[in-house]
């Protein structure tokens, strides 16, 4: 079938290009210390798992579903990547931001960690990425297992690496660290159970088989660890208390890469259990999203909420949003209706673009500032910095999900599939967190811009090649907000791959 | 000459060109300042095209973009969007010239911020009421609270912060909480939200429903400043005047009677209104509103917190007439949302030019000082005879249409309301009046001339007198408008 030389065979092999380039790419990084260097092959390797994801996707949108067999190993005997429109749709959100992410990191990194460590950096930074996009991309469940320990190991180094500027920053590595094995385990042990039932670790496989079984003890349980395992990694309340720490005390950059694409992937997988490894014992998926997933995704998005409007520290302040922000999107994976897992899919592709965005400002302006950035720091800097500040209030309101922003699709979907659900008081819960969320945003706007800029100031400098970035993001974050077309049409695919069953 | 087409993107983007434009000129005043009356009178043009457009039968429309399936931003103006378009790009003008006036005189700080967070506000106007479906008003309903904040923190003080507080946390608030849904619902029952005269409401909404999305909507407008969630327009009196004079007795509060009465007329359809009964606790809630806060306006003796209860009141009379959804009286709303206008940007021109001139905010302190500003107090007399709805002024039409269609509709007491709010707005709004010309002056003040800020007021003190003679095109409108 190879008939088109080079290109023929990247076409036939993209499922797994999306997940080896960077992987075989970060054990080079880690022995160059020349920083641009590593940083050029750094963009080069996520760029071209973007460039992957996207044609992947146009595939998937024409014939529906890619699989790919490693090293020709027929399945269930060897590992299988299988991506359909779901999994298209997420890895192309998932290596877009952290592209972007990439492209933005230079700057910000130079500025908050210790140059020595800048080659190992990036080494961590492409196996953290090839990691989450494997999680989403292989179709075998212990792969899945193998994917979940790379990305959290080197993940934990780079939250690690922000001790350079922060000590704390250790504390919340390790706390990530271990919170994330914990989480793992859970997830191995589920797997063994269901091993130990069905003999088969190929998620196709699996899929059959459970439903032949249709329930039993073992069963039950593996399902629960599983699930549980994955809910850690996901930040779902109340075993989110690894994430502010973690992203609030590492470097900028890292931030701005695990908002936008660790939690995103682990969501995905979690819907991808319910949905998909566990369709046919539908008993069991419906207990656990009715009374587990939709009360934790709800009083989530109420702590996440509250932390945020009491927090001084914007980092912590935008950390703690995400825990509310995973909150809606788990809500709509836990109503299950094809409407309100296609508003999940929308909410993760635009809260990836929200969050990446206003971490990637967040470290324009330590980059800038030198200093922490919290409510004093910021005071005035609307005037100072005015525009990495205006790329910050763009991605803001989209937070706050002002009309003609990403951010308003999102509630507008999730908005409309809870009320189509008849849930009037749920609707009402995420309307009114939605409202209160405004709190903590216009906490910062006022601040920001509403605030004389303090006597003997230095004045500050925007670098381009940190504000670039921030402004394709803020500019998507709008081009979503006017043109969601294509993004709902896509969601829709998504939902209807992973609520149609099979793989 | 231009098609109506050209007219309503001219209408749209003039404001905005404005805005965006000024930053560009902070370094030269004198062109900046123009560029804000000079956008009014292109806008205005273009209101007055699109107008004469709809009078003869025509609907311009202008598509931008689909955001999604059953989601448009799409412009097509309604009759009573032709009006509201006349009222807030007219007014641009006078408001244009007196914010030059006034900002220079008062020596305010930021004032190219603030011209260009102007334009924005009139852009939002304009496209409230030009929008062509419920999403597209929502919309820049929300932009135009967004676009009125920095102008109500104008001062940057802890006061105005706190304001600007209040005003945000209410209007985006209610707007999130409970228009959101609304405009959510009628998009799950209908599929679409066209404006269509006639409403799209009539087969799809189960009627027993239809005060539960009446409520939505009516408390989900905070603009509107029906009680009890009036309390935002009070406290954005914080902002320079010619803030309050075009947005907070204008723009803003406009965009959310017009929110309600289009609601009333274009989606749920006042035949579907009347029958399913879904309004009679709204003209209760309404006239307690009329009449409360002309109580309070009477404590009142800061003369722009007088103003802004009464505007709360006023506001009521048009959600009254909203409420009573029959066809005069929708038809008396339309009218009184272009008397109301008129009158109170004269009131709060006059009040801004108190306060530049002889540095003046409260009623008390005006004793005695008519003779010093005659021009100013003329005008605010004008005024006061159109709000209170006394010919020879346009406001008597309005209540008069509000009247009749109370009669109609067989509901006396609100005969009674509207005649108890006329008595309290002869005492509480010729109150600066009386004192200004019959007490002794209680303070010597030296008046500095600032002309700019006394020629808007007499024109459209001047205006609310025309509309008493020359209503046709308004009511030509007005009566389109429930025309099936």
């Amino acid at each position: 079938m190879n008939d088109g030389g080079l290109i023929g065979i990247f076409l036939q092999n993209l499922p797994v290009l999306v997940v080896v380039i960077p992987l075989l790419l970060a054990p080079i990084l880690a022995i160059i210390t020349a920083p641009r260097v590593a940083w050029v092959v750094s963009v080069a390797g996520v760029g071209s798992a973007f460039l992957a994801a996207i044609l992947l996707q146009s595939i998937t949108e024409s014939i529906g579903r890619v699989t790919y067999h490693l090293g020709n190993w027929e399945p269930p005997w060897g590992i299988e990547f299988v991506v359909d429109s779901a999994t298209s749709l997420t890895l192309v959100i998932m290596t877009g931001l952290a592209f972007l992410a990439t492209l933005y990191a230079r700057a910000s990194l130079l500025a908050e960690i210790k140059h020595t460590d800048l080659g190992k950096c990036y080494a961590a930074w492409l196996l953290a990425s090839g990691g989450l996009f494997g999680l989403v991309a292989t179709g075998d469940a212990f792969n899945l297992f193998v994917f979940l320990e790379i990305s959290a190991l080197s993940s934990a180094i780079l939250i690690s690496m922000g001790a350079g500027a922060d000590r704390r920053a250790l504390s919340a590595g390790f706390n990530y660290l271990l919170i994330g094995a914990v989480g793992a385990t859970f997830y191995v042990i589920g797997v063994g159970f269901v091993y130990a039932i069905t003999g088969t670790l190929n998620i196709a496989d699996l899929v059959t088989r459970i439903a032949d079984l249709g329930g039993g003890a073992a069963l039950y349980a593996g399902f629960g660890f599983m699930i549980a395992g994955i809910m850690v990694k996901a930040a779902v309340f109340p075993v989110h208390i690894w994430l502010p720490a973690a992203y609030g005390y590492a470097p900028s950059a890292v931030s701005s890469l695990l908002a936008a694409i660790a939690t995103k992937a682990a969501l995905y997988v979690l819907a991808r259990l319910l949905f998909t490894l566990f369709a046919g014992v539908p008993d069991i998926t419906e207990l656990a999203v009715t009374y587990v997933i939709v009360p934790l995704s709800l009083a989530g998005i109420f702590v996440g909420t509250v932390m945020a409007i009491y927090e001084k520290d914007i980092k912590l302040l935008l950390a703690h949003s995400s825990v509310a922000q995973i909150g809606y999107i788990a809500l709509g994976f836990g109503l299950a209706s094809s409407a309100s897992v296609a508003a999940s899919f929308v909410h993760i592709c635009n809260h990836a673009l929200i969050k990446g965005g206003l971490f990637m400002a967040v470290g324009g302006f330590v980059a800038a500032l030198s200093s922490r950035a919290n409510l004093a720091s910021f005071v005035g800097i609307g005037r100072r910095m005015p525009i990495t500040a205006t790329a910050f209030t763009v991605c803001g309101l989209s937070l706050a999900g002002l009309p003609l922003t990403a951010g308003f699709i999102s509630k507008l979907y999730l908005v409309r599939a809870i009320l189509a659900e008849d849930a009037y008081v749920i609707a009402a819960l995420v309307l009114l967190s939605s409202a209160l969320s405004l709190i903590y945003l216009w906490k910062i706007i006022e601040v920001m811009w509403m605030q004389p800029v303090p006597a003997k100031s230095p004045n500050l400098v925007e670098n381009p090649a940190i504000y670039l970035p921030i402004w394709v993001v803020a500019l998507a974050n709008i081009w979503f907000g006017v043109d969601a077309s294509w993004l709902v049409a896509a969601s829709r695919a998504a939902a209807a791959a992973l609520l149609g069953g099979g793989l | 000459m231009m098609m109506p087409q050209t007219a309503l993107l001219v209408g749209i983007l003039t404001p905005l060109a404005v805005a965006c434009l000024t930053p560009f000129l902070a370094n030269r005043p004198v062109w900046r300042d123009a560029a804000g009356p000079i956008g009014g009178v292109v806008t205005f043009i273009a209101a007055l095209k699109v107008a004469l457009a709809v009078q003869a039968g025509e609907t311009p429309r202008l598509f931008v973009a689909q955001i999604a399936d059953g989601l448009a931003i799409d412009f097509a103006v309604t009759p009573l969007g032709a009006i509201f378009g006349l009222v807030a790009s007219g007014l641009w003008i006078l408001a244009g010239l007196y914010s030059v006036g006034y900002m220079r005189g008062a020596k305010e700080k930021h004032q190219t911020r603030f011209a260009a967070f102007y334009a924005v506000a009139v852009h939002a106007a304009m496209a409230i009421a030009w929008s062509g479906n419920l999403l597209v008003l929502f919309v820049f309903y929300e932009i135009l609270t967004f676009s009125t904040y920095p102008l109500v923190t104008h001062k940057e003080s802890q006061a105005a912060r706190d304001a600007g507080r209040l005003y945000m946390s209410i209007l985006v608030g209610t707007s999130i909480v409970l228009l959101l849904p609304a405009v959510i619902w009628v998009w799950m029952v209908t599929g679409n939200l066209e404006f269509r005269s006639g409403g799209i409401l009539a087969d799809a909404l189960d009627p027993k429903m239809a005060p539960v999305l009446l409520a939505l909507f009516a408390f989900g407008v905070g603009k509107a400043a029906l009680m009890p969630i009036h309390r935002w327009l009070p406290a954005a009196m914080v902002a320079p005047t010619p803030v309050s004079a075009l947005l907070h007795a204008v723009a803003v509060v406009k965009a959310g009677v017009f929110t309600i009465l289009t609601t009333v007329v274009y989606v749920f359809g006042i035949d579907f209104l009347s029958e399913s009964g879904a309004t009679t606790w709204l003209v209760w809630l309404a006239s307690f509103t009329i009449l409360s806060s002309s109580f309070v306006a009477i404590t009142k003796d800061d003369i722009k917190a007088r103003l802004a209860y009464s505007t709360i009141s006023q506001l009521s009379y048009i959600v009254l007439g909203a409420a009573i959804a029959s066809s005069v009286a929708v038809q008396g709303a339309a009218l009184h949302i272009v008397m109301h206008a008129a009158g109170k940007i004269t009131l709060f021109f006059c009040a801004g030019a108190i306060y530049v001139q002889a540095h003046l905010t409260k009623i008390s302190e005006l004793d005695g000082q008519g003779r010093e500003m005659p021009w100013i107090f003329a005008a605010f007399f004008i005024g006061a005879l159109s709000i209170i709805g006394i010919p020879p002024a346009g406001g008597s039409w309005s209540k008069f249409m509000l009247m009749v269609g109370a009669v109609d509709s067989q509901l006396y007491f609100v005969l009674a309301v509207l005649g108890l709010s006329s008595l309290l707005n002869i005492y509480y709004l010729l109150e600066p009046l009386s004192r200004g010309f019959f007490r002794p002056k209680v303070r010597d003040v030296s008046i500095e001339s600032h002309p700019l800020v006394v020629i808007p007021p007499v024109i459209t003190a001047l205006l609310s007198l025309a509309l008493f003679f020359y209503v046709d095109l308004f009511a030509d409108l007005a009566s389109l408008m429930v025309a099936p």
